[in-house]
């Protein structure tokens, strides 16, 4: 036992702070999924709303009580279909929706009871069993002839693909890492996708066909958008966000100071999560998604204390409530109204952070200069990410941007006649992976009204 | 506290609820048991005339419907009457008996068609000292086809005809289980009444099949393949029932028959609602089966507490205070006009009672305003049907208001008129004789 606290209480950044049993539990899936008596039950409480607001609250439409309906009714084949065909990713979105603030937060029974019919879970039972039997929905219509680039394998790029393919057109995706998925991949918490679920689903995407991924291609060193145009009859761009946002403190980042988003990324793809290194004492920077998933995981690897420091308050945090509270429950300490100041630093690690107290001032945001220092054996940036470098170079001087990212319209066309965007390198939506799949599939019907011309 | 001790065709109990004749009732140790949860008496199981046991099927005898959450709300079985040994019945009815005195013992009985089969198990089941008997002219599978059960209870000359022969022999109250599967329930009642029955019961199962397996196309429950229509009972009968207890009720040939009502019987409330209608006492067997012989306290305890609220002593201040207000639908008031009002407070906005009315009725629910989801009833399409009443989700969110006479139906134009008024004397109905 002294060991195994020895272990946990080390100073600075070290890997295997608890055991590999306790890690296990820890990376296990965060909302175990229905089974197919829970599933009926939950079902059962749908009211089958008329012009249901879940289907409004929904980026991708799904009908919601359809599904829940045909569940119910023991036709789970046709609940996944009934997803499938509005969302193919659905049962990712199934996993990493926040559904709080969309479907759930609008079924009347959460106005009424405070208790919403359990949307989410019942699309993953949907979902999962379709796949779990391979049930393909959806046929190829003969071949168009007509080629399309889809510029990323993540949610915006595969929900793009799926739907061209389905419409008969032959795709090729250029993805910059070595394996597809995208966020879905890289950017999600493990414990809400385990099982190498990403992989899979993706699979299941290709099965219909027609969908040619090559990899290690990036935007900007090996592809260029030129060229792309030049060979294909349109082009859909949905490779995200590669930079994040600096801290922007003056002076050198001491080690230890790293961004969360690589974090998240290494946590999902190690094997073996006792290999991963957290510090002792964490501060998260930021106040959405990626800063919940890297302090949460952060302190199931076995860090003391971890801390999200947030410039704004609780109301402005982008991580949704029920985020928060899962933060809490994990026992990460969220702290608003505070913005980093200065890093401390000892023998070129990182030793602590200094914060300036915040407050508004006739609606601006201000320092008011008092500071509290946190000790910190490691600091995570999770305030935002941005389009990065190579992907503005790569674009320069031919694509509309706004705010930094691509200019699209509803349909997700560009200012180029055969450029359409989606996800989250435009600058429409709201960095969810619903919504990148919602602007990937409008993208591509809109593509094949322009091819079908 | 309201006493609710019963008195049923001269047989007491200290409450009205009775287990009714069914595997519940099957023998000795299950009825003990219910004694001892409180069951205010039982019927036994049918007895069977003397000789070989019955022969029950050894697959699967009960198939179910349910509702949310799989909470069962009917069941359907294919079981016979008793499958023990007469004699032993008789043994254990008369040890249950003489243990437990203040509780009613009536005798569930299903012999052939003929004088001699009653004249003799009568005197054997006086013996045992029952209270009563019951007559099982109800079952509707199995032992009709040999004639009994529901063959008799589906002609009222035979229901005459055994009465008569049972109420000849013994002293014992004659209490004639009626099945329901027949077209006029009132018929076979006078037919009992005029055998000179003490009391009728109803109702028995319904003839059903309740479901299809559609892998292998058994109808359920499948006995190596095939199946056969059973008996439906369980919440999904009350309605059933309890119309066919107010047409004895009210009927003036049986006006005044004490009847024990049956029929999906679950809560104080279904047996305050049969009571009611005209029912004696009540007799229970789904809900036990269901939940086990506990439910009756609940049962006791909320007739109790309602009888108290609402200022009833006895159970014969409840029976049949609803049997006057069952009438035929030509003399309901026509001038009585009713709206739908939606409470705004308490709308979910489900936009279930627009899409009802929508697709199948009326069209006299919105569901915008302003471009906001929001239900509201058009008076001046209203007919005041109910039916959004009755697919609201939220109890009392809707209402049925009435329009007070001298104010003008919106739907109509007209002014609502004070005077009670009915078909009889309406003027589009063609029987009516103009007043000279």
């Amino acid at each position: 036992m002294a060991l195994a606290l020895d272990k946990r209480l080390r100073d600075g950044i070290a890997a295997g702070r608890l055991e590999s049993k306790r890690l296990k539990d820890n990376f296990s899936d965060v909302h175990p999924p229905l089974d197919g008596h829970e599933a009926l039950v939950a079902s059962d409480r749908c009211y089958f709303c008329y012009d249901a607001p879940c289907v409004t609250a929904c980026p991708t439409g799904i009908d919601i009580p359809q599904f829940i309906r045909e569940i119910s009714t023991g036709n789970t084949a046709g609940a996944a279909e009934t997803i499938l065909e509005q969302n193919i990713l659905g049962g990712m979105c199934a996993r990493v929706c926040p559904t709080e603030t969309l479907c759930e937060q609008a079924c009347v029974r959460e106005h009424a009871e405070g208790k919403p019919v359990q949307i989410g879970l019942l699309q993953r039972f949907a979902t999962d069993e379709a796949m779990a039997q391979n049930k393909q929905f959806f046929e190829r219509k003969s071949a168009t002839g007509k080629t399309v680039a889809v510029v990323g394998a993540g949610p915006a790029g595969l929900a793009c693909a799926h739907r061209l393919a389905m419409h008969g057109h032959d795709v090729t995706v250029y993805e910059a890492r070595k394996k597809p998925g995208g966020l879905n991949e890289y950017g999600i918490a493990a414990y809400k996708t385990v099982d190498d679920f990403a992989q899979e689903e993706v699979d299941y995407v290709m099965a219909i066909g027609g969908i040619d991924i090559q990899y290690n291609k990036p935007l900007g060193s090996k592809i260029d958008l030129e060229k792309l145009r030049q060979k294909h009859d349109a082009v859909f761009l949905g490779m995200g966000l590669a930079g994040v946002n600096a801290l922007g403190l003056k002076g050198k980042e001491p080690a230890g100071v790293m961004d969360a988003v690589d974090f998240i990324s290494q946590l999902r793809q190690a094997k073996n999560k006792g290999k991963i290194a957290v510090g002792r004492r964490i501060v998260v920077i930021g106040g959405g998604m990626t800063a919940v998933d890297c302090a949460v995981q952060a302190k199931l690897l076995g860090a003391e204390e971890v801390t999200i420091c947030y410039r704004r308050g609780q109301e402005n945090m982008n991580a949704s409530r029920y985020e928060q509270e899962l933060a809490a429950t994990h026992g990460v300490v969220i702290r608003n109204w505070l913005q980093p100041q200065k890093l401390k630093s000892k023998s070129g690690a990182v030793a602590g952070i200094t914060l300036e107290y915040t407050q508004m001032n006739k609606k601006k945001l201000e320092g008011t200069g008092v500071t509290i220092t946190l000790e910190a054996d490691q600091v995570f940036r999770a305030i935002g990410q941005t389009f990065g470098e190579d992907n503005s170079d790569a674009l320069s001087g031919n694509l509309k941007l706004d705010k930094g990212r691509i200019a699209t319209n509803e349909e997700g066309a560009t200012s180029l006649s055969d450029v359409w965007a989606g996800g989250d390198c435009t600058n429409s939506g709201d960095d969810l992976t619903v919504t990148a799949v919602a602007q990937g599939r409008n993208a591509a019907e809109s593509i094949n009204r322009a091819l079908s011309v | 506290m309201a006493d609710i001790s019963n008195n049923f065709c001269g047989i007491k109990s200290p409450n009205p609820f009775w287990l009714a004749s069914a595997p519940p009732t099957d023998k000795a140790y299950n009825v003990e048991r219910a004694f001892k949860a409180g069951w205010g008496g039982v019927v036994w199981k049918t007895l069977g005339e003397d000789g070989p046991p019955i022969v029950n099927v050894n697959g699967p005898r009960y198939g179910a419907i349910w509702g949310a959450d799989r909470r069962l709300l009917g069941l359907n079985n294919i079981e016979l009457i008793t499958d023990r040994d007469l004699h032993l019945n008789l043994r254990e009815i008369k040890e249950v008996k003489a243990k437990w005195p203040d509780r009613a013992m009536v005798v569930s009985l299903m012999v052939p068609c003929e004088e001699q089969a009653w004249k003799s198990i009568l005197p054997l089941v006086e013996e045992t000292g029952a209270d009563g008997i019951e007559l099982n002219f109800g079952c509707p599978h199995g032992m009709s086809e040999r004639g009994m059960g529901a063959a008799v209870g589906q002609v009222p000359e035979y229901i005459e005809m055994v009465t008569r022969w049972c109420k000849q022999t013994t002293r014992m109250p004659v209490i004639v289980k009626l099945t329901p599967n027949i077209s006029d329930i009132r018929y076979p009642a006078r037919a009992a009444k005029a055998g000179g029955a003490d009391a009728v019961s109803l109702i028995n199962t319904v003839s059903s099949i309740i479901s299809v397996n559609l892998d292998d196309f058994s109808p359920e429950p499948s006995i190596d393949g095939k199946g056969s229509h059973g008996g439906y009972c369980g919440p999904a009968v009350k309605p059933i029932a309890l119309n066919m207890v107010a047409e004895i009720g009210r009927d003036p040939e049986t006006a005044g028959l004490p009847i024990s009502g049956i029929g999906g019987i679950t809560t104080w409330r279904d047996a305050a609602e049969f009571l009611a209608l005209g029912a004696g006492n009540v007799q229970v067997c789904t809900a036990a089966m269901t939940y086990g012989f506990k439910i009756v306290e609940e049962m006791i305890s909320g007739l109790e507490n309602w009888m108290d609220a609402q200022g009833h002593r006895t159970l014969d201040d409840v029976i049949g205070r609803a049997v006057p207000n069952v009438t035929d639908w030509q003399y309901l008031n026509l001038n009585y006009v009713t709206k739908a009002k939606i409470d705004q407070d308490s709308c979910i906005k489900c936009g279930r009672c627009h899409i009802a009315c929508e697709d199948t009725s009326h069209q006299a629910i919105t569901n915008m305003l302003d471009g906001e989801r929001h239900f509201e009833v058009i008076d001046e399409e209203c007919v005041g049907c109910n039916l959004c009443v009755n697919v609201c989700p939220v109890e009392s969110c809707i209402t049925m208001e009435q329009v007070p006479a001298g104010q003008v139906d919106a739907r109509t134009g007209k002014k609502v008129e004070k005077r009670y008024g009915n078909w009889t004397e309406h003027p589009n109905n063609p029987s009516v004789v103009a007043a000279e």
